[in-house]
């Protein structure tokens, strides 16, 4: 493409303006309007806002929950698109059309959904509840569990705990590893895979020095997707989730208990507070969100040359 | 890529019929001589207002021989107040708790002294807040007390996020300082250990219903009476019961004319006949029904099976006013906060 002269959209100026006027007013102002507002706080109000135990915890909830997702999508979904890319069999059709309805389903009844499924009396929660405090595995990982007691305590209840919020950030998130390494799978020639079979590569070398390498930036491109709508997620959680203070409460419910909070001192709600703590949110994402990048540029030296 | 050009097409179209729909809704005034008002109110009264609308258009078209259109706007009590104070166009607003109006009313949209111009503080119904348990009440709950011992799974909504449940927060506390005569250090004490058994904190009350009726989660959800009797007759299968503490809280969810929008836009004799008609006989009649406090004598007799008579204190009575119950008990490092920084 780079050598192209003629381009189908007129005008790099032009173009570049538009992108730059439509990232501004839909992205960039936005966003730099959050800052403003936690800006108007004083440092030690701003600190004191972002670093309270229970938002603390809260961004840490988040991260970790969203990260495990990702990472446990980009597995399901490599091998979900492959099959999808690979062969052929009945009601692939159907199948590939319902990757996109997380995308489209209110996020709220997958929530309601899962919080039923996974509940004591839910299909699935009811076979789960050895992950219970009381159960055997859950008392394994608890406070006087011998792994809790020894090393750390892990809440593992099918229903409530971070364990709850994973699964439903893996349903939010798994179109979009499948979608992003879908198209790179489907043009991949088959021959690539025929020659290096026919070089006596094991199939563990061919994926690993064929398949991997060319596979690797859009892989990481529908991780890093993946942990991004994690980290927005709302709706699904709160129904999930339990929602106690310093333990399985996110940052957005955090964020609209202080848009509630109404300061009768000052006479206003306290949209600074809430607004300093989705800076810190943003921020961390943003720092992920680049090293991820990094990774994704870094992994193109590999991939192997057209030629 | 057919399946993502077709998501991007359908969504494209999507967005351009709900921003055609948006600007047409958003034609007000009277071209065919209807009247529109908006009414934003708390969550669990959608069933009530659709009723008292229904009766209040026949009436204004008996009394004054001109259509009246009401719309609802529903949601948490407190969002509804920062949408109207960012600039929904509501007419009459008729929260959870006199604190959102207040809170509306320090930016001028309402006059200071909307308290005062309707009776009963404003408040044209009032209700409580109740015990809703399994059946056959397995844990023996009876009273507050019960809540905090040990193994009680609680449903109740995070107080910081939902107005309503400012009202099973304070109705705990002065259960202790102002029935049994306790302390602060003693309120303290019992409420922190309800709140340590809340097994789910949910946003909202339906949230919360939801939670403990259709997750079947928790022994003993905390609820508005309302909310509780509806849910009882919603799930009959589930033989839900109620259960009156031996003392609770008046909870008076007010209404109030959002004056700076129903001049702007004219509406302020329909907007004011609206709340006046909330004390008439057939809206009170209405409130029964729908398992609200009337505030009408007669009305309060025709109800009392659904709805007994027992102890109740008002806000005043527990904090003094909304003002100091949101600085002492829900602000950052109050009361509520200090419940869970304690817990480790």
């Amino acid at each position: 493409m780079a050598g192209q002269k003629r381009r189908a959209l007129p005008g790099f100026g032009l173009s570049l303006g538009y992108s730059l006027f439509y990232l501004s007013v839909l992205v960039l102002i936005p966003l730099a309007g959050c800052f403003i507002k936690a800006s108007n706080l004083s440092w030690e109000q701003f600190w004191h806002a972002v670093s309270d135990p229970v938002a603390v915890a809260a961004y840490q909830l988040s991260f970790s929950t969203s990260i495990i997702a990702a990472l446990l999508n980009s597995f399901t979904g490599l091998i979900v698109a492959w099959v999808l890319v690979r062969y052929d069999f009945p009601g692939k059709k159907l199948l590939d059309a319902l990757i996109d309805l997380p995308l489209a389903l209110p996020t709220a009844v997958a929530g309601i959904t899962f919080a039923n499924l996974y509940g004591s009396e839910g299909w699935f929660g009811q076979h789960l509840m050895f992950l219970d405090p009381d159960g055997f595995v859950g008392h394994w990982f608890s406070e006087d569990g011998w792994f809790g007691s020894t090393l750390f305590t892990l809440d593992t209840r099918a229903r409530g705990g971070p364990l709850a919020i994973v699964v439903v950030l893996m349903f939010v998130g798994i179109p979009f590893v499948i979608r992003s390494v879908q198209p790179v799978l489907a043009e991949f020639e088959i021959a690539q895979e025929e020659a290096a079979v026919s070089l006596g590569a094991s199939r563990w070398q061919t994926f690993r020095y064929v398949i991997l390498p060319a596979l690797l930036p859009a892989w990481l491109t529908g991780l890093a997707l993946a942990y991004a709508r994690g980290l927005g997620e709302y709706g699904s959680v709160i129904f999930v989730a339990d929602g106690i203070p310093g333990k399985t409460l996110i940052p957005p419910v955090l964020i609209i208990a202080k848009l509630e909070e109404f300061d009768h001192a000052r006479g206003a709600f306290k949209y600074e507070e809430a607004a300093a703590i989705a800076s810190v949110v943003l921020t961390m994402s943003f720092i992920t969100l680049v090293l991820i990048n990094l990774l994704e540029r870094w992994s193109k030296k590999f991939e192997p040359s057209e030629a | 890529m057919t399946s993502l050009r077709f998501i991007i097409n359908t969504s494209l179209m999507l967005a351009l019929a709900s921003i055609v729909g948006c600007f047409g809704g958003s034609k007000r005034g009277s071209d065919d001589g209807v009247i529109e008002i908006v009414n934003a109110s708390y969550d669990p009264t959608r069933e009530l207002y659709q009723e008292i609308n229904a009766a209040f258009i026949d009436d204004y078209q008996q009394k004054h021989g001109k259509t009246v259109k009401v719309t609802q706007s529903h949601g948490g009590s407190g969002s509804q107040a920062r949408s109207v104070i960012d600039g929904l166009e509501a007419d009459v607003v008729t929260l959870a708790l006199a604190g959102d109006i207040n809170a509306i009313a320090k930016k001028q949209l309402i006059a200071a002294d909307w308290e005062k111009r309707l009776p009963d503080n404003s408040a044209p119904y009032t209700s409580t807040i109740v015990f809703v348990v399994r059946d056959g009440n397995p844990k023996a709950i009876k009273d507050w007390d019960d809540l905090a011992k040990p193994g009680v799974k609680v449903i109740t909504p995070n107080p910081k996020i939902s107005g309503g449940a400012r009202w099973n927060f304070l109705a705990a506390w002065g259960y202790v300082t102002l029935h049994k005569k306790g302390s602060d250090a003693e309120a303290q004490d019992l409420v922190g250990r309800i709140y340590r058994n809340v097994v789910k904190l949910d946003t909202g009350a339906r949230g919360s219903a939801q939670t403990f009726i259709k997750n079947k989660l928790g022994d003993v959800f905390i609820s508005w009476e309302n909310e509780a009797i509806l849910a009882q007759r919603e799930v009959p299968d589930q033989k839900l019961a109620i259960i009156y503490p031996s003392a609770s809280i008046l909870a008076e969810p007010a209404v109030a004319v959002v004056a700076q929008n129903v001049d702007e836009r004219g509406t302020r004799a329909v907007a004011e006949a609206y709340l006046q008609f909330l004390y008439t006989d057939a809206a009170q009649d209405i409130i029964g029904k729908n398992t609200y406090r009337p505030r009408n004598a007669t009305y309060q007799k025709k109800y009392a099976a659904t709805l007994p008579t027992i102890p109740l204190f008002t806000i005043r009575e527990v904090a003094g006013g909304w003002a100091e119950a949101q600085q002492r008990f829900f602000s950052d490092g109050g009361v509520f906060d200090r419940i869970f920084s304690l817990k480790k």
